[in-house]
């Protein structure tokens, strides 16, 4: 599993050339069974399409932008994820940071015109405010999970089951649970046609890399393997996960900003429950909770798979309840394949 | 009776032989022609072992030689593919530990098997709880359990609470009642294995009263341990195996330490411990009343640039804490730690990187290996610190092709380096973290039971390997359980007991008998 693999990416920049590697000796790797699935999901989907419609599922491009525009937002907090479960904690903060750094955004965001606008005195300001206002909240949510779970050993469960009702708390009381409206469109524009798309493959791209061949993906991994030979190697364990922590607040954060861009307005519900969503597409993609074992890749062809099923489904008239059951079932039999195959090796 | 001549060392279990050196008595078990096999590997070969009513007989070996195996066999935890066991005289299956149990086997496993959230007297007496009744409903008599419990510690001198729960009890105290569990159940046969590896000098001796009180009780006892001088201690019976195969049975009495090893390994000590002498440089290390409160207290010692010192005692003499605390790992309370004359303040591992320290940790699995990563990843981890980076970037280039070269150079053997280290051998494990230190090029390289666990080939290569470094002008700290490897490696040792320095000893005058004196203290 931990082979490399040169399928996706180019090699990353100045010395990062890809590794080489004696060509036919490579395993198929964990990225090709889940492409399988998801190609074997779509062709279902297709067919069915056909039975049950008379139409065609995937070659409809508006059903395509739908399902990468819903990709792309909880995609982010996925590759937030991943990385934060390779370390071998979790999580559970990023939809709630996701509304509070919206709404942090929506009110730096708001044009003159808003007569009940948040920060009066602080209308039509350039992109770059809001841009920042939502990075840093995320940032602070973040490295305030981190620190707990570094400094404290309070259980990463815990300290981010803590920001997950906190940071919703203080979504809503930020303004006492009124929307934040009338966006300029300089901010906007951060949400609008394939943007989101682009943030969202640019970001996968530099954590594949930043994962791959950095030393700071290096010591997730290791830190993720084993906390107490990471330290004995010399890692500054404590130090690494504060930084890991922020910057999936950091990941959270932007994908509140494209949230509120996208919607032209922050409201303290959005992201509700997408931070399952997050983890449930890095599993899917072959992300192992107990740490050291993961690849964006996976979480990405994660994150489709379970667009393409909401969509899917939807589109078949599947009722919603059904879907979730669907989607339940899915999640654990991908794990419990991914533990099967697992213990074949060890055999 | 003939005398041990009679038994040739190497030659297969003969009938008349063993008639003529033991008593007449029948035995209690036989074990004949088993032979087990895993997927892979052959773990036992043709073997048996005979076991006298009332007497202690030791199993010795290297790791692999199939003594686990078999006992677990005779405890009915795995079943020989050929081979026949007699109890009494009579061929017996034992399909599950529940059928040996009943047929009178008990077996104290060298994994803790007790239920840490129950107290002493239900781990003891569980499946066995005496009950009181209502008439239509059974409960657990806890008055009566507790009564039998006492009585039981009381027989065997044993001063446990038997309310208590077993999580509070230290590692020895759980030994302690997992041995008096197996006593309770007045078996006929009682395997322990490796019994003393987790008891201090004090828990051995009640161990062994235990011991020859079963014995009276005409009890037969198998026993398996790496440590000779048990063997000379309560052994009755000694049976030698190797590979998988069984080599010979002698009376304890007959033999001694060196036919023992010899039969073990099946070549000579000087063979394992290729110590070269070379000439011993300038202080690269001094340590001057290192304590960590509670732990260990006032060591204080010099390396030398192609010095090994050796670092000997029993488990639990404060040797792991000295090297973790001048690795930075559990930072010292007091005292001081200079690197080539230069006092240092090592308050983490990357400060004692910095100035040209490793650690190969005692605990392969715990904190050695990364089990889930490759062979490369586990390599590479530590030298990135400080080399192999640029601008936050691996030069994976260069760093796969120096750990290529150290893979042909330490003979790793794996497919490729990209294989996780979980799939390789114990050896090949070890050789891959040390590999991960030689990458960053120490100077004072701290060694901790470098050959724990693994097989003898491997072991003899690491030995050589650790010579040749020493030969290169590296500072070497080799703890060791092992007295042959202390003895055949070590420039020098010191001994801790009870977490202090008891005492150095010289290459030229250390002997095992010199080095026990010490480190009982």
């Amino acid at each position: 599993m931990s082979n490399e693999v040169k399928t996706q990416a180019g090699p990353a920049p100045g010395a990062a050339a890809a590794p080489e590697k004696k060509p036919g000796k490579r395993k198929l790797s964990a990225e090709m069974g889940i492409l399988l699935i998801l190609v074997g999901i779509a062709a279902l989907f297709e067919i069915m399409g056909w039975i049950f419609r008379g139409d065609t599922f995937l070659f409809n491009p508006q059903r395509l932008f739908i399902i990468v525009l819903q990709v792309s937002v909880v995609g982010l907090l996925a590759i937030a994820v991943t990385q934060v479960i390779i370390t071998g904690g979790i999580d559970l903060s990023s939809g709630s940071v996701l509304a509070i750094s919206a709404m942090v955004a929506a009110s730096l965001a708001q044009t003159s015109d808003n007569t009940r606008a948040v920060y009066p005195a602080l209308t039509n300001l350039p992109f770059i405010f809001p841009l920042i206002g939502g990075l840093l909240v995320g940032i602070l949510a973040g490295f305030i999970n981190g620190s707990l779970i570094a400094r404290t050993g309070i259980p990463p469960f815990i300290a981010t089951l803590g920001m997950m009702v906190a940071a919703r708390g203080f979504a809503r009381a930020y303004t006492g649970g009124q929307p934040v409206s009338m966006l300029s469109p300089n901010f906007t524009w951060i949400g609008s046609g394939y943007m989101p798309v682009i943030i969202f493959l640019v970001t996968a791209i530099i954590f594949h890399i930043a994962l791959r061949y950095t030393r700071y993906g290096k010591f997730t991994y290791a830190i993720g393997a084993n906390p107490q030979a990471a330290r004995v190697s010399g890692i500054n364990v404590g130090r690494h996960l504060i930084i890991v922590y922020t910057i999936a607040g950091l990941l959270s954060g932007l994908a509140g900003i494209v949230t509120a861009a996208r919607a032209s307005t922050g409201q303290a519900g959005m992201g509700l429950g997408y931070e399952l969503d997050a983890i449930a597409a890095t599993v899917i993609g072959g992300t192992s909770l107990a740490g050291g074992i993961g690849r964006i890749g996976g979480t990405v062809i994660g994150m489709v798979i379970l667009g393409i099923m909401t969509s899917g489904f939807t589109f078949l008239g599947v009722d919603v309840y059904y879907q979730d059951i669907v989607k339940g079932v899915i999640i654990v039999a991908a794990v419990a394949a991914d533990m099967y195959r697992q213990q074949k090796r060890k055999v | 009776m003939s005398s041990s001549e009679s038994l040739g060392f190497h030659e297969p279990f003969n009938e008349e032989q063993i008639a003529g050196v033991f008593a007449e008595t029948p035995y209690l078990l036989e074990v004949e022609g088993v032979r087990k096999a895993f997927p892979g590997v052959v773990a036992l070969d043709n073997v048996q072992l005979r076991i006298r009513p009332g007497t202690v007989h030791a199993l010795m070996g290297e790791n692999g030689a199939g003594k686990s195996t078999l006992m677990k066999i005779i405890a009915g935890v795995y079943q020989p593919d050929t081979g026949e066991i007699r109890l009494h005289g009579k061929p017996v299956k034992l399909p599950t530990p529940l059928a040996a149990l009943d047929a009178g086997i008990a077996m104290i496993h060298q994994e803790l098997n007790l239920m840490p959230y129950m107290t002493v007297a239900e781990n003891v007496w569980i499946r066995r709880e005496p009950m009181k009744g209502l008439g239509f409903m059974d409960f657990v008599n806890h008055a009566e359990m507790h009564r039998m419990t006492e009585h039981l510690f009381r027989r065997l001198n044993i001063d446990i609470d038997p309310e208590i729960e077993v999580r509070y009890l230290t590692v020895a105290n759980r030994q302690i009642v997992e041995i008096a569990k197996a006593v309770s159940f007045e078996s006929d046969i009682l395997i322990m294995d490796e019994p003393t590896s987790a008891l201090t000098e004090r828990e051995v001796e009640h161990l062994f009263a235990i011991i020859a009180d079963q014995k009276a009780h005409g009890v037969g006892i198998v026993y398996i341990t790496h440590k000779m001088d048990e063997v000379f201690t309560i052994a009755d019976d000694v049976s030698v195996f190797r590979d998988g195969r069984y080599i010979a049975t002698h009376l304890a009495k007959d033999i001694n330490r060196d036919i023992l090893i010899k039969e073990m390994v099946g070549r000579d000590l000087d063979a394992m411990f290729p110590k070269e002498t070379v000439p011993i440089g300038d202080v690269a290390l001094s340590v001057k009343n290192l304590s960590l409160e509670g732990v260990f207290r006032d060591v204080s010692f010099d390396l030398r640039k192609g010095e090994i010192l050796g670092l000997a005692g029993l488990v639990g003499a404060g040797r792991t804490n000295v090297a973790e605390t001048i690795f930075g790992v559990t930072p010292a309370t007091s005292g001081e730690i200079f690197v080539n004359g230069k006092k240092l303040i090592v308050d983490s591992p990357q400060t004692a990187m910095r100035v040209g320290m490793a650690l190969l940790t005692e605990d392969r699995k715990d904190t050695g290996c990364f089990l889930v990563l490759s062979v490369l990843e586990n390599m590479e981890m530590a030298v990135l610190q400080d080399r192999y980076v640029k601008n936050g970037f691996v030069d994976q280039r260069t760093l796969t092709a120096e750990c290529e070269k150290l893979k042909g150079m330490l003979r790793i053997k794996t497919p490729d380096l990209y294989e996780r280290i979980e799939n390789l051998s114990g050896g090949n494990q070890q050789k891959g973290l040390i590999a991960r230190w030689l990458l960053t090029k120490p100077k004072i390289l701290i060694l901790d039971e470098p050959t724990r666990g693994i097989d003898v080939g491997a072991k003899a290569e690491i030995h050589r390997l650790i010579s040749k470094l020493a030969g290169e002008g590296l500072a070497v700290i080799m703890i060791s359980s092992e007295m042959p490897e202390i003895l055949g490696m070590s420039d020098r040792i010191m001994v801790m007991h009870d977490g202090h320095v008891t005492g150095f000893l010289d290459r030229s005058e250390a002997d095992q008998v010199s080095i026990m004196h010490l480190a009982s203290g």
